[in-house]
């Protein structure tokens, strides 16, 4: 992908890192579903505003890890704690997350931005709206109906949903699986400027080659654990585990 | 065989000449019904969307009642209504009995478990798709509920129209507490069903066109609504 189009080098980054606008913390997580145990055993602290890029095979429990982290369930054993407080509609409320498969409401562009923007007591909404068609490069689309934009738009979409909100924390399950080098690019763009800004951003991803470009720190799962927590660096270029370094160099990873 | 070829000639005459005494049933049928189905429309596509969504003591069985009830025949729908409308009924102070008031009861009735049960699958199944990404935005229940109710919009017309044709074409409910009294309670259904028994074919038929290309108009209209979401959700 990288000789068809070329990604900009991270010229800016390494940012400083700072703290975590919503420091997180894991005790004994454990996730089960119908008695079969999904995800198991996991401590983890997070407390820098570093973008971190959550990988491992499929299967390996990412994106309902990702789902217990932003509390839309509940976990079978242990807790999840933004801030020392549980997840909940309150801690949801500073966070959003974008879906592999974009869910839009069934109206135009605007519509949707403008839905979430009346989820929140905002100021000057025209204003924010006109922002956030603008920086996801929507303005033109803004009359259309959601659902006949292509998957790029659509993705892009969903992301000024989410970042319209002013979340602390963005989760990004897949955000650029199946969208072409051009849309991805884009989506990158927006990742990095809001990381930038302070966001502390948590993404899903299966392409190695986006981690090398965002990450700045790495969580690896396998098979429902959490096996290895380091900073990007470390990870890609002495990756602890075995695993993770099977998973690196593209073998079959089950 | 010469009166009944005539019985449709008269008919259509009495449909192309708009004859009074016809087009006063046919007001009277669509402004009961057309009242009706606002009064079930209020109550069922909120109620509807509600055990959609929301999960509370009773909502289980509040679903399954109203689908074992879309299926209410108009005549006991009729029977009840009379018995609380009655001079010996609950509700028989009003003195509603035989008026077009009664018939709009009785036709809400019939048709809000209609309104609930078909809602109900309709918001049900766009709910499986928002309900996580509205957990993750923290959408309050009744903006979601709200947001659901017309995004369904297409959906929900086609639920409307289907009560509608469903309380149009009913007869056994509003003969039995409307009383097919003249100029009063007449519609079309009571109509037809004595100007038949009386041998009065014309009229009859005249009424049964109407209905008919009422019911037919409907059907259409719900096909062409149902191609316009199917096109506007799937493009």
């Amino acid at each position: 992908m990288s000789e068809v189009l070329s990604f900009p080098k991270r010229e800016t980054l390494p940012l400083a890192i700072g703290p975590s606008p919503m420091p997180l913390e894991l005790r004994h997580l454990a996730f089960q579903a119908d008695s079969i145990a999904i995800l198991m055993g996991i401590d983890l602290k997070l407390d820098t505003d570093a973008l971190t890029v959550l990988m491992g095979p499929n299967g390996a429990g990412k994106s309902v890890f990702l789902r217990l982290l932003h509390g839309l369930i509940k976990p079978t054993f242990g807790e999840v704690l933004w801030n020392g407080e549980p997840a909940c509609a309150a801690t949801r409320k500073q966070q959003a997350l974008v879906f592999q498969k974009p869910v839009l409401l069934r109206r135009s562009v605007k519509a949707n931005l403008s839905f979430a923007l009346g989820l929140r007591p905002f100021q000057n909404r025209k204003q924010r709206l006109q922002s956030a068609l603008d920086s996801a490069g929507l303005a033109d689309l803004a009359d259309r109906p959601a659902h006949v934009l292509s998957g790029g738009e659509q993705q892009r979409l969903a992301l000024a949903r989410a970042l319209i909100l002013e979340p602390k924390v963005l989760f990004l399950d897949e955000p650029t699986a199946n969208l072409d080098p051009a849309s991805t690019l884009l989506i990158e763009q927006t990742i990095q400027r809001v990381r930038q800004q302070g966001v502390k951003v948590i993404l899903v991803t299966h392409d190695t080659h986006q981690a090398r470009r965002l990450a700045e720190d790495v969580l690896f799962m396998h098979r429902g654990r959490l096996i290895e927590h380091s900073s990007a660096q470390t990870f890609f270029d002495r990756p602890a585990m075995r695993e993770a370094r099977a998973y690196l160099d593209g073998e079959i990873l089950v | 065989m010469q009166d009944f070829a005539q019985s449709f000639v008269l008919a259509g005459q009495l449909v192309v000449s708009g004859d009074p005494a016809l087009a006063e049933i046919v007001a009277l049928s669509i402004q009961v019904t057309l009242t009706a189905l606002v009064i079930s429309a209020l109550i069922g596509l909120p109620l509807g969307a509600l055990l959609a969504v929301a999960r509370f003591p009773g909502s289980a069985t509040l679903s399954v009642l109203a689908n074992a009830l879309m299926g209410l025949p108009p005549v006991v729908v009729g029977l009840l209504v009379y018995m609380m409308l009655s001079n010996a009924g609950p509700l028989g102070v009003l003195g509603l009995l035989y008026t077009p008031t009664a018939m709009i009861i009785a036709q809400a009735v019939l048709i809000t478990p209609i309104i609930i049960a078909l809602t109900r699958q309709v918001i049900a199944d766009l709910n499986r798709s928002y309900a996580e990404t509205f957990k993750s935005m923290v959408v309050p229940a009744h903006t979601a509920i709200a947001a659901l109710i017309w995004d369904a919009r297409f959906s929900l017309l086609t639920v409307l129209l289907a009560g509608f044709g469903r309380a149009i074409a009913e007869v056994g409910a509003v003969m039995i507490v409307g009383g097919n009294i003249n100029h009063v309670t007449r519609v079309m259904t009571t109509a037809i069903a004595l100007e038949t028994s009386k041998g009065e074919l014309a009229l009859a038929l005249a009424l049964g066109f109407v209905l008919l290309l009422m019911a037919l108009s409907v059907n259409a209209a719900v096909a062409l609504l149902r191609q316009t979401d199917r096109s506007a959700v799937h493009v």
